[in-house]
């Protein structure tokens, strides 16, 4: 029997059953299919927690402070600046706008941060922020799922699906990829910027649910007691069990563990999500009420999957498309809203996880999936104040997870239209992601229709700026 | 043309080296090649060069590329090599890294080259290579003689490989074993009891071939069958991407079951799919099947360039081509030639370029974007045609009569102005103001009794105003005036940056004996901005141009005698900013409704205030207008016409997404995309195919019938094999050719290539009949073999790759849907129509944009197999995405398939597979006999189509009496468990409930073995 264990491809699934897959990527899909990956640096971070800010945020009325602005609001964008560009929805020459909101500079590193941002100006000395992002795209579907996947076409593995699948995960009873939603709906680009793509399911993230049960199905009809399931499961195990011994197909094990495994997610999973556990002082930081669906709650929930061992935790809050077509969406008020949802939690988050000493090991990358124009968008003669989709420049922070603290990699120019020193590409990124984790991004490949695919497609620097 | 085809026809693969004698003569030799060996060999080296050229030694610099030598020696100017290096353009240049090679190294390599490019071996001493298997027509095979029991000629090459290894046949599977095999195989549902064991009983000798031929009739066969095809398609109901808006679809998914149900051979299936719009006097149901090419995602979001995004949609259709019939990897020639495989840049823009001139017309989408709108066919029936012309009537007459003015109507609308401006009278403004902020702002009382603003503008802020009521003896309204101001952000009549403001609250107080007394208010009406929701009144009046006076009104439950001054307090609590109103007036009322003041939009009261004789064309046809949607004349004609028009959205006439060509374009043709990036235009090609495969016929025309026909042709080397393959791997688990959709140099090689050639030629020659290949292999010995072997047979054949035994494995995930439903004889049968939507747990659907909700489908439709399930790309049916059904985004040639815990939980509690078992629990109650033996052994049949063993009849029989046993003293459990619908024993029912949870859920009953 195990001589048959060892030859059968089924095997691998049989370790598949559970989230813990690390053994998964050393095995083959079929000959020449999957290559064994692992670790190729020791890894910095063992789990990442991405705060993924669906919308975009505007880079310009929170962190990239353009004195240049103030001086000429209102006026037209010099036609050289926009000569040849497409935009989203600007249509002519639009005028410059200065950020309505006041900037001051914070700790010893003297990052300028605005007034929108009170808690995470406590921290920027534990944050490195990169402001000379950029990306191809700028609608946001393609631009998210580009972020997610390094490709803007849906149908490729997001990123904590590749390190599933690469590194698996510490915690066998747990999915090694859980996606937390909060804000106005799940992001444009929908369930394929966490999908498996080509690679196995098994690698997806699995979606904490808003309401109801955290994860589909958990619960057990209604009826049916946790002492009726154990014995249901006792029935199935034998009559699978007897099945085994006449059939001898691998495959039944593998089930038989993939009910088992069922069984001790209706318990853990539950657990992992009951904020009531936590202290008054922990909700206090947060901002959380439990049995809400905020980004709070996820903050906190995100630290309890850290804890427990997930690999990869994506957080998504939408609503940053601050396009000033309508009251509700612009960067005067709607923004500010936003800020409000999200800076306490996201800063509670790096302060707990630094007291508690998981902060080395735990890589926080906040971010959206491109900028904010430094014009105003005017959409249809809108007069909200508000910016296009921009993919030329944006800022994102990251914290932790062998990050070096405190520094600002790259500078846009006067007006933040271009990136002026250090670009960073999405690729870039996520090789920098990808070394963080051990991992040597032109090495973490699949074979899938007769082409070596990877997370950074052909390109992809390590920044190494950003790497303490 | 000409140097291409000698490019394309060279080999590929690895290169041989015949002479390995050179003679490296000069130092200029040593420099260019280790310049060569440093700057190149990183990518163009090993056993997967880049572009199949390495660059790594003498040899293989001279051998060149499969699309030719890359060094002329003596004529710089003539090598690939150097024309590469010294590129100017930086899509071209290589390396393509960092800046490329410094000038002094280019000048040295064309030197080097200049003089003959000493140290390279003679390239006519060079071999070339063999042509990929695949690449070359199959040829007629003979089968070969072998020892074992023999049905057809399958069986000969799979006993050939067999034998040659020492293993033969298992022996055929038991018959309830083979019937439930051919059932999901053939239909996709498992034989009901009655039909398990009247095929036992059957003794005849055909009793076999006439099950096969019973379920290649079965209308169920077409439904089973269009599930891998869908996933070929990437079939969906939605357009994917952000709103991910719903397309009616379903039209091509049921055309492509009835062509399945009438085994509508291949060659015609794929012409009618990709080209039926070009047929001669093409039928409805040929251009339906042109929605082949319809199931492409469309982005509509808002910003995007409506060329790109059908750039993509080409794309999409250039790849899922070629994955489907030639089983090649094109798509990755969008960006550079193939890395492996002969496809060119070239040639993926010039099969591209097949597609570039289909029916497309530009829609505006409202928000400044435009987006390229493809054909719809309209498929009203007669009946629905006559409906809509006649509501399309009635709306038309509607709409005129709304429209035309008549005396009767100007009078109405001129007695409506003089009661609105009469209302104005019957305020009087509250006197002798006194008027403080509590936060900080500055409140400033002017002689015309307005009060403004100024100072801080905190994002919390209330106003205390008290004042006199003249003139107002009985009090039953109190009016708010928001007021504009110059000095006011825009001109107001609110403080944030926008002039605009938000109320939270607003209470008043009369004072009566000496104290302020609470007035309750029955109603808060505005005549414009937001009364409700999070705050009483918020104020955008960020799009005028011209700021103009917001009036609300608060009205009194009761008429409240005046005993003494008022308090109004005013609080402001804002979300965001500072959005206290800047500048306001109060008054007061006595009249008996004080709600007419309000009762016009704000925006009119310009245009009222100004005689008649005064106002421009364009305001008196505003009011008119207006005036129109509210005139209680018309207030009949207006309901007609909502109604009207309801009725014609629910006429409920379906459509189908077809393609149709632009008429008299000619040949179509397209650029080449450097790099692959839309907007990146090079070289104009037009409709071509690769060569290699087979060149395109003259007689063909060059479109997309022409490329069909090339498809399908007799000489085309790829099509037939891989149909036949995907049509095998669906019978065995895995493909002759293990990645079904790459034949190319990077797919796994056949594992019996002899038979794929034989089955490839032999699908040809039986008319390219799926039925035909399907019986074939059914037939075969190498099909009905039991999956059970000794485990000497499962050490040697571990992947039973060499067929050694029956194939064993899990269900689709439709398939397993289908399975459920079936077993507990809850499923519809009906074939075809919309999709509809089963049981889905709240919540999944939840994007962007998209108010689309998921509305269960009522009755029958609930219980409907799995293909028939809504499928929305970005939020697809989650126990079907959890079994590893795809979102369909793309061609899925190969689902792979996991083991995972969310299966279990969603098998074990998914709410409609528990119903499932409710309702098997019934059934098993009221078919399975009375004892409780024959009812375990009733459902075991129904599950696994045999009876179960002793050993496990057994275990079932004890699990069953403690189970039952339990729920008798756990009766609130029982009841919960059987559902509201049950009668009887609750105890009983609920255990049979719990059985039939797990018989469903057991391992042999989601494999088919």
């Amino acid at each position: 029997m195990q001589d048959l264990k060892r030859l059968t491809r089924r095997h691998f699934f049989e370790q598949a059953a559970g989230f813990s897959l690390g053994s998964a990527a050393l095995a083959t899909l079929t000959q020449g299919e999957a290559f064994a990956k692992g670790f190729q640096y020791p890894p910095k971070a063992k789990s990442i927690i991405y705060l993924f800010m669906a919308g975009a945020p505007s880079q310009l009325d929170m962190f990239d402070y353009k004195p240049v602005l103030m001086k000429y609001d209102g006026q037209p964008v010099p036609e050289d600046v926009i000569k040849g560009e497409r935009f989203a929805f600007i249509k002519g020459v639009p005028k410059l706008l200065a950020s309505p909101h006041s900037f001051r500079k914070f700790g010893q590193s003297g990052t300028e941060l605005s007034s929108l941002l009170p808690h995470l100006s406590t921290i920027v000395d534990d944050v490195a922020f990169v402001k000379s992002m950029h990306t191809t795209q700028f609608n946001h579907a393609p631009a998210q799922i580009f972020l997610n996947t390094g490709h803007q076409i849906p149908g490729r593995p997001a990123m904590g699906a590749w390190l599933s699948y690469g590194i698996g995960s510490e915690n066998k009873d747990l999915p090694g990829f859980v996606v937390l939603l909060s804000g106005e709906n799940a992001p444009d680009g929908g369930k394929s910027c966490w999908g498996s793509g080509f690679l196995p399911s098994t690698y997806q993230g699995v979606e904490f649910r808003r309401s109801g049960d955290p994860v589909l199905f958990l619960s057990n009809p209604s009826g049916v007691s946790g002492e009726s399931r154990r014995r249901s499961l006792d029935l199935l195990k034998d009559l699978n069990t007897s099945e085994m011994a006449s059939v001898r197909d691998p495959e039944i094990e593998s089930r038989i563990s993939a009910y088992e495994l069922a069984y001790k997610m209706q318990s853990s999973v539950p657990g992992l999500a009951d904020l009531t556990q936590e202290s008054h002082q922990t909700h206090e930081m947060y901002g959380t009420t439990p049995g809400k669906n905020s980004f709070a709650n996820n903050c906190l929930l995100a630290r309890r999957m850290v804890e427990r061992g997930v690999r990869m935790i994506q957080l998504y809050h939408r609503g940053w498309d601050v396009h000033g077509a309508s009251a509700d969406g612009d960067i005067v008020n709607k923004l500010t809203e936003l800020c409000r949802e999200t800076d306490r939690a996201a800063v509670a988050l790096i302060k707990d996880l630094k007291q508690r000493g998981l902060l080395d090991s735990t890589l926080v990358v906040w971010g959206g999936e491109f900028g904010r124009t430094p014009m105003n968008e005017a959409r249809s003669g809108s007069k909200f104040l508000g910016r296009d989709h921009h993919a030329k420049a944006f800022t994102m922070w990251m914290a932790g997870g062998g990050i070096k603290p405190g520094v600002t990699v790259g500078k846009t120019d006067d007006i933040g239209y271009t990136i002026a020193e250090d670009p960073v590409g999405v690729h870039d990124l996520q090789a920098t992601i990808l070394r963080l984790m051990g991992i040597e991004h032109t090495k973490l490949t699949y074979r899938f229709q007769g082409r070596d695919f990877r997370l950074t497609d052909v390109e992809g620097q390590v920044v190494d700026k950003l790497i303490a | 043309m000409k140097t291409r085809r000698v490019f394309v026809s060279l080999p590929l693969v690895a290169v041989l080296v015949l002479s390995a004698s050179v003679i490296v003569d000069a130092q200029p030799a040593d420099e260019a090649l280790g310049l060569l060996k440093k700057s190149c060999a990183g990518c163009h080296s090993g056993a997967s060069p880049a572009a199949h050229l390495r660059l790594d030694s003498a040899e293989h610099i001279a051998a060149g590329a499969p699309m030719g030598p890359v060094i002329v020696p003596g004529d710089s100017a003539a090598s690939k090599l150097i024309i590469r290096v010294s590129s100017p353009d930086k899509a071209t240049r290589m390396p393509p890294m960092g800046n490329g090679l410094a000038p002094e190294q280019i000048a040295l390599l064309r030197t080097w080259v200049d003089h003959g490019a000493p140290g390279l071996p003679k390239s006519d001493t060079v071999a070339k290579v063999q042509k990929l298997w695949s690449y070359i027509k199959p040829a007629e095979v003979t089968p070969p003689t072998v020892k074992g029991p023999v049905r057809n000629a399958i069986d000969q090459f799979i006993l050939a490989k067999l034998e040659s290894q020492g293993l033969t046949f298992q022996p055929e599977a038991p018959k309830e074993i083979l019937i439930r095999r051919l059932s999901l195989d053939l239909i996709g549902l498992p034989p009901s009891p009655k039909e398990v064991s009247d095929f036992v009983a059957d003794s005849r000798p055909d009793a076999y071939d006439r099950l096969v031929n019973r379920l290649l009739t079965s209308p169920h066969y077409g439904e089973r069958w269009a599930r891998p095809w869908l996933d070929l398609a990437r079939y969906a109901d939605t357009n994917g991407y952000e709103k991910d808006l719903q397309r009616t679809m379903w039209k091509y998914r049921d055309w492509v079951i009835d062509a399945l149900n009438r085994d509508m051979p291949y060659d015609e299936f794929t012409i009618e799919q990709l080209a039926g719009d070009l047929l001669p006097n093409p039928t409805i149901e040929q251009k339906i099947a042109t929605g082949f090419n319809r199931n492409t995602m469309l982005n509509e979001e808002g910003g995007v360039d409506k060329d790109e995004a059908h750039f993509e949609v080409l794309v999409d259709r250039v790849n899922t081509t070629s994955e489907v019939w030639l089983g090649s990897t094109l798509g990755c020639s969008q960006c550079h030639n193939h890395k492996y495989d002969p496809f060119t840049q070239r040639d993926y823009y010039s099969m591209m370029a097949f597609f570039s001139h289909t029916m497309k017309t530009s829609k505006d989408y409202g928000d400044t974007s435009m987006k390229w709108i493809e054909p719809q066919l309209d498929l009203a029936t007669p009946a629905q045609e006559d409906k809509r012309k006649v509501l399309r009537a009635k709306i038309d007459d509607l709409e005129a009569k709304l429209k035309t003015s008549t005396p009767a109507l100007e009078s109405e609308q001129g007695e409506w102005e003089q009661r609105t401006l009469n209302a104005k009278k019957d305020w009087r403004p509250i006197g002798d103001l006194k008027a403080h902020a509590l936060h900080g702002a500055d409140l400033t009382v002017s002689a015309d009794g307005s009060i403004e603003a100024s100072g801080q503008n905190p994002r919390e802020e209330t106003y205390v105003i008290e004042g006199k009521l003249e003139g107002v003896e009985s009090l039953r309204g109190i009016r708010i005036e928001a007021l504009p101001a110059k000095s006011l952000p825009r001109g107001g009549p609110g403080r944030d940056v926008y002039g605009d403001f938000t109320v939270s609250e607003i209470r008043a107080e009369m004072m009566s004996d000496g104290k302020w007394t609470p007035i309750e208010w029955s109603r808060e009406l505005s005549d414009d901005g937001r009364v409700g929701g999070k705050q009483l009144w918020t104020v955008d009046a960020t799009r005028d141009d011209v700021r103009i006076p917001r009036q609300m009104v608060l009205v009194a439950k009761t008429p409240i005698a005046v005993t003494g001054p008022v308090r109004i307090t005013i609080r402001q609590d804002s979300e965001f900013t500072g959005q206290s109103i800047g500048r306001f007036r109060l008054s007061a009322s006595s009249v008996d409704d004080p709600s007419t003041i309000v009762k016009v939009r704000a925006r009119f009261w310009p245009i009222l205030a100004a005689p008649a004789t005064d106002r421009t064309a364009d305001q008196k046809k505003d009011l008119s207008a207006y005036f129109r949607t509210i005139a209680p004349s018309l207030a009949s004609a207006r309901d007609a016409l909502r109604g009207a028009e309801s009725d014609l959205d629910r006429l409920g006439i379906v459509t189908a997404q077809i393609m149709e060509e632009t008429p008299g374009e000619g040949v179509p043709c397209d650029n080449i995309r450097a790099r692959g990036a839309f907007a990146s235009k090079a070289d104009k090609v037009c409709a071509d195919v690769p060569e290699f495969i087979m060149p395109f016929p003259a007689d063909l025309p060059r479109n997309r019938l022409g490329l069909a026909k090339w498809l399908v042709s007799p000489d085309n080397p790829l099509t037939a094999r891989v149909a036949i393959n995907r049509i095998w791997a669906q019978f065995f688990g895995r493909g002759i050719v293990e990645t079904a959709e790459d034949f190319g140099t990077q797919g796994e090689r056949p594992t019996h290539p002899e038979l794929l050639d034989w089955l490839a030629v032999e699908f040809m020659h039986r008319g390219w009949s799926m039925k035909a290949m399907d019986r074939l292999i059914v037939t075969s010995n190498a099909y009905r073999q039991s999956s059970i072997a000794p485990q000497e047979v499962l050490n040697a054949d571990p992947y039973n790759k060499l067929i050694s035994r029956g194939a064993r494995f899990r269900l689709e995930a439709e398939l397993i849907r289908d399975f459920t439903l079936t077993t507990s004889g809850l499923m519809n049968p009906k074939i075809g129509g919309p999709s509809v939507f089963p049981y889905q747990p709240d919540g999944v659907w939840d994007v962007p944009y998209s108010n689309e909700k998921w509305t269960e489908s009522k009755g029958g439709d609930r219980y409907r197999r799995g293909l028939y399930t809504f499928a929305r790309r970005s939020a697809m049916y989650p126990a079907l995405i959890n079994f590893d059904a795809t979102s369909r985004e793309v061609c899925t040639v190969r689902r792979i398939r996991t083991n995972t815990p969310l299966q279990a939980l969603t098998a074990l509690n998914d709410p409609a597979f528990f119903e499932a078992a409710q309702a098997m629990a019934k059934r098993v109650e009221a078919e399975g006999g009375t004892s409780t033996k024959d009812r375990i052994d009733y459902a075991f049949r129904i599950v696994t189509s045999r009876a179960p063993t002793p050993s496990e009849l057994d275990r079932m029989q004890s699990w069953f009496d403690k189970e039952d046993s339990y729920f008798k003293s756990h009766s609130d459990e029982a009841m919960k468990i059987v559902g509201a619908s049950s009668s009887g024993d609750a105890a009983s029912a609920a255990s049979w409930t719990m059985l039939s949870n797990v018989l469903l859920n057991l391992d042999e009953a989601v494999t088919r073995h």
